[in-house]
């Protein structure tokens, strides 16, 4: 939460952007840099026609889709390989060869094999998270208590219940931190891959207004969808921290 | 009056593998004792002689032995409940004492009044819905209490549940642990190494030898536990444990042909 004492110096520091867009606007020349009145004027009328909202949407859509199967693979994955020390000797080099499969390679091979479709966008985008996640849900199941894996042994705990209760718990605050990094890295590669392959969403009208050399639309679908992505950070993910560490100190 | 047997404990061998440099450990051997149904048993024994290492294996938490162990089970209850408090409280620190109790019980007892109870026996009532990291350590142990009694074990493992408080606290949960144990009675096999804690509590103390243990002697303690006071009689049980355990100069950890 933003209290009062840092509403001001964060005013202050907002403004000075815009003065410093301002003049390098004058300096560079409007066609390449335009002053942020043009780019609010475009956004403005975008938000009134309902274009930046629905291409918004679409992104928005295909970002929560992506991104909840790339954590539910990617958290089973990596809680499977950091818990049994054969599955991670195993996997490990794959893992290390997807981890730096670069993101226009595995887009432009799912366009190839599943077509320019629906499917094959998400495909790509999970494809791209899924490493992440298991990285980081690795390194919170090998750090699981045993104390407590036993406790439920011993009292005879459901696998259901041990999950639930103990394992995911445990393993929440690596959970957070993948779904953050994992929300700022699947919007960037959705935008990719629609710009890639799709025809509507805010990577395509980006690239369609990349065509005609149309700065202030790139602009202001970059704010607006900016905006969005930190609203959702503020609006769920926070809390979410928060709910999940609330038995702390 | 041959009485019914709870625990049958059979282990020829257990063994430690090897780690690094260090070599292969007998932690227990030929260690045999069965214990009745309803019975109060203390393990008393120097430190590292393979107490905690029993009671896993009772417990199921350790296979890697050869050997016997037999828990026995009744008719309404085909797969025999054990109870474990262990040294910490290992209660789940993301959720509420009364949470932590509710987690390991079946439906029936979660609907039974069993818990509110308990709660009020170990007097935590009013901490029901405090997270475990807010407890003082005497309620945390209280809480492990409550869990372990909440299942109605047929057997209940503890492993010196009372260590590490000050005398006081470890003087109240012992009187705290013998009231809940007069009204919900179960079979009892109780580790420590206070030879005071074993002659305040138990109906039988088994003193093992140092590493590997195995049984060393039996003390029957045939003075019910409200005449045994807090003075003289302790003492006499206590020296008679204690003769028992003296003369144990520490035997070298042979190495080991048993052990792999």
């Amino acid at each position: 939460m933003p209290d009062r004492s840092s509403f001001w110096p964060r005013a202050a520091s907002f403004v000075a952007f815009l003065a410093v867009w301002q003049m390098g606007s004058l300096a560079v020349g409007s066609r390449q840099l335009p002053t942020p009145l043009s780019v609010l004027a475009v956004l403005w009328r975008g938000l009134l026609d309902g274009s930046i909202p629905y291409h918004i949407g679409v992104t928005l859509a295909r970002v929560a889709v992506s991104f909840t199967i790339a954590m539910l693979i990617g958290g089973a994955i990596g809680i499977a390989m950091g818990r049994s020390r054969r599955l991670d000797r195993f996997f490990d080099s794959w893992l290390i060869l997807f981890l730096n499969v670069p993101a226009v390679v595995s887009t432009i091979l799912c366009y190839v094999w599943f077509g320019l479709v629906e499917t094959a966008a998400i495909a790509a985008v999970a494809v791209n998270k899924i490493p992440n996640v298991v990285v980081t849900l690795r390194e919170g199941a090998r750090a699981l208590n045993p104390d407590f894996l036993e406790m439920a042994q011993v009292y005879r705990l459901s696998r259901g219940k041990t999950l639930r209760h103990i394992i995911l718990p445990e393993l929440s605050p690596f959970i957070v931190a993948a779904a953050r990094s994992g929300l700022a890295l699947v919007w960037k590669i959705v935008l990719v891959v629609e710009l890639l392959g799709r025809s509507n969403g805010v990577g395509f009208q980006i690239y369609s207004a990349f065509q005609n050399f149309d700065v202030p639309e790139i602009l202001a679908y970059t704010i607006a969808f900016v905006a969005v992505i930190q609203a959702i950070e503020l609006v769920i993910l926070r809390p979410l921290d928060r709910h999940a560490n609330r038995w702390r100190r | 009056m041959a009485a019914v047997i709870q625990l049958e404990i059979d282990i020829r061998l257990k063994c430690y593998p090897a780690v690094g440099n260090a070599p292969p450990v007998e932690a227990l051997k030929a260690l045999r004792f069965s214990v009745p149904v309803g019975e109060f048993t203390c393990i008393v024994g120097p430190s590292g002689c393979g107490k905690t290492t029993l009671l896993n294996i009772v417990a199921g938490l350790d296979a890697d032995f050869t050997g016997r162990v037999d828990v026995a089970a009744t008719a309404e209850r085909p797969q025999p409940v054990i109870g474990y408090v262990f040294q910490r409280p290992r209660l789940l620190p993301w959720r509420t004492v009364e949470e932590n109790i509710r987690l390991v019980l079946s439906p029936e007892q979660n609907r039974s009044g069993i818990v509110d109870d308990l709660l009020v026996a170990t007097g935590l009532a009013e901490a029901r819905h405090t997270y475990p990291e807010r407890l003082s350590v005497g309620m945390s142990r209280r809480a492990a209490l409550a869990r372990a009694f909440a299942i109605e074990p047929d057997l209940l493992l503890m492993d010196e549940p009372f260590v590490s408080l000050d005398e006081t606290t470890a003087e109240r949960l012992r009187a705290l642990l013998l009231s809940i144990w007069g009204r919900r009675p179960t079979t009892v096999l109780f580790v420590t190494h206070d030879t005071r804690e074993a002659a305040q509590l138990a109906d039988r103390v088994i003193v093992l030898t140092p590493s590997p243990g195995s049984v060393r002697s039996i003390i029957a303690i045939e003075t019910p536990r409200p005449h045994r006071g807090n003075g003289e009689v302790i003492d006499a049980i206590r020296q008679q444990i204690l003769g028992e355990t003296s003369g144990d100069s520490a035997k070298q950890p042979h190495a080991l042909k048993n052990c792999r």
